[in-house]
């Protein structure tokens, strides 16, 4: 019998695989950073504790500025991309739901850096918009505006805003699945409540517990986003992911103390501001029904939820033609100001960059595919073999870290194992961040499954595996197949993982875009975000015609497709 | 002073109508009943009354509630309370909350709404439950209290959609009394959609069956 191996072995032997794979690196990585930060490095000479590392991290110039830009562009992009996801959500749902969330499929696919060039060419004082005002403001040269890279972070807000509102939306969409979402508006309009206070007293507060881990995990995002606040934020003082960042990869190594000593400060501040949203949440959960009480029908939050739900459609809109200018500029031969389209088109700036950059799509394919697979591996292992409940948290935990808090920790414990700078590390690297979205892609289809299929196939003589292999896998084969799009994607967009990991030797499409985003060559740089971006494209548009083609004489599974 | 139906008619995008063209007056405290099987489309028709009539759908015909025209005005602005068979009391709010979401803000001050919200919880039969977690009430207690709820918002109508299909038979007959005395003693007209012949003879008002009808 194959099924002679008992159901608790295998269990606590997955138990093991993935906590060796996917929690060991990240304490491990925690426990050396943290040991820097107070001054013991051994590997430079270093022996704590002492405090002497975060003094010198308070003596650098600009500190204060940075942290604050931090928690200013953080939490606002934060809030912000949150009631633009919930006034698009209330008017989604009263209409065409599914078409609209497909059309946010780009959206969810584009990497952060491909999109930060995009808005960056828009945003430009010689971009896109000041050439469609150039004529009416009487423009002959490009104004002399700091409309990207400004010290307020209000480039790097926008940035994150029109990123993560469409991940929110589509969390808020699936959310509210779980609500009677109808017959909650239809009772509440019948007792007089337009559609925007419906809204604000009856669906949100039932909505925040279902959603507040993701808002939680974008909340960290934006706290410790690099690649980003690179090319739309200010540099000089960055912000602090992006100080501690460079304090890093400073050619002198005694930087790493005061460095490790940032990492775990933006660790414990990312701590806290979780704990600040949850307790927000719990504050005004109870102060909220005073407010309900009082029965106002709000008349009023009708015209505050068309209004925002106007900006978050105007962002989207600015969303995509940041990607289209990607790909117009990778066209591009001349484009004189302050014309609003190229003067002349040429396949130059591709046919050398195919050349140059060759190597570094291999690699970004490479890493992609492979972490992608392993994550599947793993979450089909896991879903199984877990049946727990309660480790949704757990899952999320590389999520609802800051990247730099433990990486350069990982990459500590892999110097050691002798494995630093390989593509291995950055694969094992890309995979702690791809496999959470792989469990939050498979979970609910896993769970949803009728498991008399299963049962059916055990009762006709199948084993284990040839459940899982022969009926279980077939029938999940959309939702796989998004979830690998999801995986490619997530892969694609890491930047801190592949610099740190990668020791700086692993080049790919995103650490080149990055160091391009402050070149001048447009033309180059909208190849190679171009190709960034082509990439999770190309994954999206298989994981919607595989299933498609497999299924195409099976009409019970055509339903199913995402 | 009445709701009138006149010609009512209600079609999907591509299909037939679902029934034939109805019309029903239903008087002051009068309770009008619709019968009918599953899929017959009483439940749409309710929705159209409300102004919750799904995305696909056409509504034909006249709706109109104390001489006021109802088709084209917004679901929150028609003063028509709708009650369904689960009571749909909001689970983040306590039982006295949910009644006061119902509670019109033209009673101001919180001693005087709280005053009304006890009033009401009274009527029910649920004295000193007010601060309940709706979930743990029973089915009866949770559709009294959503019928409260709808007549606290001072309705000039009130649709009943199966209210008292998912209540256990020794109980619905107490709470159908309950709701009817209810809703006669508010002087507004009615209009129950039911498969239960029993809910249609206690109605006593006007009568149609959809089902024969349509054929």
């Amino acid at each position: 019998m194959r099924d002679s191996l008992p159901e608790k072995t295998l269990r606590a032997a997955v138990l093991v695989i993935a906590a060796l794979a996917l929690f060991a690196p990240i304490a491990a990585g925690l426990w050396h950073s943290a040991s820097a930060a107070l001054g013991h490095l051994p590997a430079l000479g270093q022996s704590g504790p002492s405090i002497g590392p975060l003094q010198d991290l308070f003596a650098q110039p600009g500190f204060a500025t940075a942290l604050r830009l931090t928690l200013v562009t953080g939490f606002s992009a934060t809030f912000v991309s949150l009631a633009l996801a919930i006034a698009l959500a209330a008017f989604i749902t009263n209409g065409p739901a599914r078409i609209v969330s497909r059309l946010l499929a780009p959206f969810l696919a584009v990497p952060h850096a491909a999109m930060a060039v995009g808005l960056a060419f828009v945003l430009a004082p010689s971009g896109w918009i000041a050439r469609a005002l150039a004529p009416v403001l009487g423009w002959a040269r490009p104004p002399d505006l700091a409309t990207v890279n400004d010290a307020f972070g209000a480039a790097l807000t926008l940035g994150l805003v029109v990123k993560e509102t469409p991940f929110l939306l589509l969390v808020i969409l699936a959310a509210l699945t779980q609500i009677p979402l109808r017959a909650h508006i239809s009772t509440a309009q019948s007792l007089g409540y337009g559609l925007g206070a419906v809204w604000l007293k009856v669906i949100v507060p039932q909505l925040w517990p279902l959603i507040r881990l993701p808002v939680c995990v974008v909340l960290i995002y934006n706290l410790s986003v690099i690649d980003m606040a690179l090319i739309l934020g200010s540099s000089n003082p960055p912000t602090a992911a992006v100080l501690i960042a460079r304090m890093f990869s400073n050619p002198d190594l005694a930087q790493i103390l005061p460095a490790s000593a940032g990492a775990m400060l933006l660790g414990l501040m990312a701590a806290a501001s979780i704990a600040a949203l949850w307790g927000g949440g719990h504050a005004i959960a109870r102060l909220g029904p005073i407010w309900i009480r009082r029965g106002g029908r709000g008349a009023w939050a009708a015209t505050l939820f068309s209004a925002v739900a106007m900006l978050g459609a105007g962002l989207l809109v600015l969303g995509a033609l940041a990607m289209v200018s990607l790909l117009l500029w990778s066209l591009t031969w001349r484009w004189p100001w302050p014309m609003l389209l190229p003067e002349s088109l040429s396949f130059a700036g591709w046919a050398s960059a195919m050349g140059d950059f060759g190597p570094a799509l291999q690699n970004t394919a490479l890493i992609a595919l492979a972490s992608t697979a392993l994550a599947v591996a793993l979450a089909v292992a896991w879903l199984e073999t877990q049946f727990k409940s309660g480790h949704e948290a757990l899952i999320y935990l590389p999520l609802l870290i800051p990247q730099i808090s433990f990486l350069f920790g990982m990459n500590t414990m892999l110097l050691q194992l002798g494995a630093q700078g390989s593509i291995g590390a950055v694969i094992w690297a890309h995979l702690l961040f791809v496999f959470p979205y792989m469990m939050i892609a498979l979970t609910r289809p896993w769970r949803g499954l009728d498991p008399r299929y299963a049962r059916a196939a055990a009762s006709l003589g199948a084993g284990r595996l040839r459940q899982l292999w022969a009926v279980k896998l077939p029938l999940l084969l959309t939702p796989i197949c998004a979830a690998v799009a999801i995986g490619v994607a997530v892969s694609v967009a890491q930047y801190l993982p592949t610099l740190f990991l990668g020791a700086g030797r692993i080049g790919t499409l995103t650490t080149e875009a990055v160091t391009l985003a402050s070149s001048s060559d447009r033309r180059i740089t909208g190849v190679v975000t171009s190709l960034q971006a082509g990439l999770p494209f190309a994954a999206y548009l298989l994981a919607f015609i595989i299933p498609k083609i497999a299924h195409r004489n099976r009409s019970a599974l055509q339903g199913a497709a995402a | 002073m009445s709701l009138i139906l006149q010609d009512v008619c209600i079609t999907p995008k591509s299909g037939a109508p679902l029934f034939a063209p109805l019309s029903l007056t239903i008087g002051l405290g009068q309770i009008g009943a619709v019968m009918g099987p599953s899929g017959a489309g009483k439940s749409t028709l309710l929705a159209a009354i409300a102004g919750h009539l799904p995305q696909g759908f056409s509504l034909s015909g006249e709706i109109t509630l104390n001489g006021a025209r109802m088709n084209d005005t917004a679901p929150q602005l028609r003063r028509i309370g709708i009650m369904f068979q689960d009571a749909l009391l909001f689970p983040h709010l306590s039982l006295a909350d949910n009644l006061a979401f119902g509670l019109p803000a033209q009673i101001k001050g919180a001693a005087a709404r709280t005053a009304a919200v006890e009033q009401a919880l009274a009527a029910a039969g649920l004295t000193g439950m007010g601060a309940r977690d709706p979930a743990t009430l029973s089915g009866g207690e949770r559709a009294r209290a959503a019928l409260m709820r709808s007549l606290l918002a001072q309705p000039q109508a009130i649709l009943l959609d199966e209210p008292f299909s998912k209540l256990d038979t020794a109980l619905r007959a107490g709470i159908r009394a309950f709701a009817f005395d209810h809703i006669r003693a508010s002087a507004i007209p009615a209009l129950i959609v039911t498969h239960d012949d029993n809910d249609a003879a206690a109605a006593g008002g006007p009568f149609l069956n959809l089902g024969r009808q349509a054929g």
